[in-house]
């Protein structure tokens, strides 16, 4: 009876375990998984094509990634070049200035943007940016564009990495000891002073880890980017121009037109790539969140 | 001994939310002299202390009433522009709270912001102030590393340094030697002693013994009440309150 039960002990931890280990190396079974079948193109293509040639024609065996790089590069970068001043913004009011009852009921619901499943944020894109864009700002700036462009992809993204950078960086603003500010505040300096030059000094690693893991969600997400993105394998050349992000190819083409002879294999090392990539961040970014915390203790 | 008055405290009231830390204080503090605030944990030392420089507004849900006038201006005046009281007062904490930045620019921050650009300038400020808080020899060579790299007791002579640099009338410590080894309470006690002929001094302790070695004028607080305040002569030898006398002799805590 007693060793039954400690037997039985024994296999519920020992299981458990397993189950763990095995989540965990998941992403390394796919890596592996990715590579040994983008290895067909790897053999025939050098790497320096499959990055830099703006080339895309599957049918005649031309695999230039170039176009959706940089599809991927213009609408993150505009992603973040719109996130980082209103995220930052937004946490320093909501941890310098807000009452208490402000911060406790706006957090929540910054948060709750982040539960929004990326096709709403692909239809209201295709709603509501995208006529936006196509009937005010292109021609404001005196140009044409159907609406789906770097710009769209860009605001929709922005909007979607929001309560991950507004997140991190409150609750890195609160990591900063209140007596560093009284310090600042006793000698005569006014509150946002004491935010430029010390506040945010001192949260500065913690700030760049917010943005990296806001910068690692955008690179990847699909959904929302491609409904409103357009989808043109052309290297955009203003932000009113249609891009084609990584992701989007994969998605769009993956079990489509497998028959054509590489195309899996092309597509596989993408998909590579961007998981190289997005892990790449993350990990930098966790890096700096641990010391940020170590250091504060 | 004749006192003149540099901070005068008027049937001054703070709560906490409901809870009152501060219970109708009227008391006047001396101009050039070492006042010190003492009483047992929690009876409002430091709440007294920070009403002084309005830090105090800074806490969720404070409420002040009364009146404070240093130089015959009523600080609790919603009117008051709050940076330049605290500009009058120089601040140290329990624990010294370097700035984020090197050795120098901590001194030169307050003048900093409160406009002095000139390089020449800078530099004599922040040797002068260096030198006044006996920390210039030990870091004349490194002034341009992180102040975080200093000992504690360098990084409290280093505050203090910071506090004088823009030039206040006032003092104030918070338990200042708190945090530090006997010989780095020495020093800053001794700093105390030399700069109390410039300045008035306010501080918080708990140490009796620092007390009667500093102070030439005591505050008694228990519970939020001023029990009695005096020169320390009075206070220490010659106490008038039953209260007094036995937080003296270490009966009540």
């Amino acid at each position: 009876m007693q060793t039954k039960r400690l037997l039985k002990d024994r296999i519920a931890s020992k299981l458990m375990l397993l189950l763990t280990v095995s989540s965990g190396l998941i992403v390394f079974v796919m890596a592996f998984g990715l590579y040994q079948r983008s290895r067909p193109i790897l053999a025939i293509k050098p790497l320096s094509e499959l990055l830099f040639s703006t080339s895309w024609h599957p049918l005649r065996g031309e695999f230039g990634f170039f176009p959706f790089i940089m599809g991927t590069l213009w609408v993150t970068g505009v992603a973040v070049a719109i996130a980082i001043p209103l995220c930052l913004l937004t946490a320093i009011y909501l941890s310098e200035y807000a009452h208490r009852w402000v911060r406790e009921w706006t957090k929540p619901l910054i948060d709750l943007l982040a539960g929004i499943p990326s096709v709403v944020y692909g239809v209201w894109g295709v709603l509501i940016i995208v006529p936006l864009i196509k009937d005010y700002v292109a021609p404001f700036c005196g140009t044409f564009s159907s609406g789906y462009s770097v710009l769209a992809g860009g605001v929709v993204l922005a909007i979607m990495v929001f309560p991950i950078i507004i997140h991190v960086s409150v609750e890195v603003f609160r990591s900063v000891p209140y007596e560093v500010r009284e310090a600042s505040l006793a000698l005569g300096a006014t509150k946002w002073q004491t935010v430029k030059h010390v506040v945010m000094r001192k949260a500065l690693p913690g700030v760049i880890a917010a943005i990296v893991l806001g910068l690692s969600r955008a690179f990847g997400e699909t959904m929302a980017v491609l409904m409103v993105a357009g989808n043109v394998a052309k290297v955009p050349s203003s932000i009113l121009d249609p891009a084609y992000p990584l992701p989007a190819l994969i998605a769009n083409n993956y079990g489509e037109m497998l028959s054509v002879p590489l195309y899996d294999s092309a597509l596989l090392l993408s998909s590579l790539a961007l998981l190289l990539v997005v892990l790449f961040f993350n990990i930098i970014s966790r890096v700096i969140l641990i010391r940020v915390e170590r250091s504060i203790q | 001994m004749e006192f003149k008055t540099h901070i005068r405290v008027r049937n001054v009231n703070v709560f906490y939310g409901k809870e009152q830390a501060l219970k109708n204080v009227s008391v006047d503090i001396p101009d050039r002299r070492i006042t010190a605030i003492i009483g047992p944990s929690g009876c409002g030392k430091t709440t007294l202390l920070k009403s002084f420089n309005r830090l105090i507004d800074t806490t969720d849900g404070v409420r002040v009433s009364g009146e404070i006038s240093v130089d015959g201006e009523n600080i609790l005046d919603p009117k008051v522009e709050v940076t330049h009281i605290r500009k009058k007062m120089g601040l140290l904490s329990q624990k010294p709270y370097p700035l984020p930045m090197s050795i120098y620019d901590n001194v030169a921050y307050g003048p900093r912001i409160h406009g002095i650009k000139d390089k020449k300038r800078l530099d004599e400020i922040v040797e002068r102030y260096l030198r006044q808080s006996s920390l210039w020899e030990e870091v004349r060579d490194r002034l341009r590393t992180p102040a975080s790299r200093l000992s504690v007791g360098q990084q409290q002579r280093l505050c203090l340094a910071r506090g004088l640099a823009v030039e206040p009338e006032i003092i104030l410590g918070d338990e200042p030697t708190s945090a530090l080894d006997p010989s780095s309470s020495q020093r800053i006690e001794q700093r105390f002693l030399e700069l109390k002929n410039q300045y008035t001094i306010v501080i918080v302790t708990h140490i009796l013994r620092q007390a009667r070695r500093l102070a030439d004028y005591v505050i008694f607080l228990y519970l939020g009440e001023l029990i009695e305040h005096g020169t320390a002569e009075a206070i220490f030898e010659n106490p008038k309150e039953q209260m007094t006398r036995e937080y003296i002799k270490g009966i009540i805590s």
